[in-house]
């Protein structure tokens, strides 16, 4: 495959303007949310607290990556050079905590 | 090969592009930021690991009177921490728009203030400012209170992690600075979208790794 050819391969539409703004509102709401659960004490008390704060930042994460990094329409070699890594780093932080027993298996 | 695409050949003989058609400058910022992903990593984990064994106060979370009986009120401020975080929320949504502004430059619907590349790394400069402000204010107020990098294991992974990401945010409004100048200077249009676009990863990156530091960090006691 020629440069010419590759590069037009992933030539791509990034998102418009209203996106954007839909994006930044939804980051914005789920802050909101995540401050708001903060301050509820019988929310923080619950088993229920720090699945929920970690999925709304696993969200907002994904958000940010796949639309404003642009994950999500430009070439997956990049996908592999930031996905790679982040793996990595997130086992290195759950094996960190395994090991210094932060965490427990049943 | 058609005359357009000879001519795209053409433009391209300047540029940086590798065997897979890419740009290098673009593979170089993603190989970086996947490095950068390890380095917060291993911060984050060493917070996480050290966090609930500090000895003595001031704690993240709970009050603590100290054998002086001095009474130590929980240290983190989560409504300005909440507020900086908006402010870096934003300055994102400001930096696509900067990228936007740039890759567009005189098509339809880019005119006026949404095609004002100026106007926007300008807005994302100042809000990661403000961002650092919000930083130093917590810094001096903690010093205030009376939790420094030396007084606890808080205090020690604490200072580290948020400095780094501190550290990285400064770099990142020199950048968008450095970006503003040259828009000023000779104007940056869509032959430049590269210039914008790595520095853009980078802010986000930095916006992401604060998404994490802010969940882990400031709201999970």
């Amino acid at each position: 495959m020629s440069a010419d050819r590759a590069h037009a391969d992933h030539v791509h539409e990034h998102p418009t303007w209203k996106q954007y703004r839909w994006v930044a509102l939804w980051l914005f709401v789920i802050t909101i949310a995540e401050v708001w659960a903060y301050y509820i004490p019988a929310l923080v008390a619950s088993k229920a607290f720090v699945p929920a704060i970690l999925i709304m930042m696993v969200v907002k994460f994904t958000i940010v990556v796949m639309f404003y990094m642009h994950l999500k329409y430009d070439h997956s070699i990049f996908r592999r050079l930031f996905t790679g890594p982040l793996i990595i780093a997130g086992i290195t932080l759950v094996a960190f905590l395994f090991l210094f027993s932060k965490v427990r298996i049943g | 090969m058609s005359a357009i695409a000879a001519g795209a050949h053409e433009a391209h003989e300047h540029t940086h592009y590798t065997t897979t058609g890419l740009d290098s400058r673009k593979i170089a910022i993603w190989a970086f930021i996947g490095s950068e992903c390890m380095l917060f990593g291993s911060l984050i984990s060493t917070y996480l690991v050290y966090k609930g064994r500090s000895v003595v106060g001031p704690f993240p979370h709970e009050a603590w009177t100290s054998p002086t009986g001095e009474i130590f009120k929980p240290i983190l401020n989560i409504p300005v921490t909440s507020m900086s975080t908006g402010v870096l929320l934003f300055s994102s949504l400001a930096m696509v728009l900067a990228l936007a502004a740039v890759e567009n430059r005189g098509k339809p619907g880019y005119e006026g203030i949404l095609g004002s590349s100026k106007f926007w790394l300008l807005a994302t400069a100042l809000m990661g400012a403000t961002f650092l402000g919000f930083q130093a204010y917590e810094f001096t107020s903690f010093v205030h209170e009376g939790l420094t990098i030396r007084t606890n294991l808080f205090g020690t992974s604490f200072f580290t992690l948020t400095g780094f990401h501190g550290g990285h945010v400064a770099v990142g409004v020199l950048w968008l600075m450095t970006l503003l100048f040259i828009d000023m200077k000779r104007g940056l249009g869509p032959k430049d979208t590269i210039l914008v676009d790595i520095c853009a990863l980078y802010w986000h990156f930095v916006d992401v790794v604060w998404i994490v530091i802010f969940a882990l960090v400031y709201l999970i006691k």
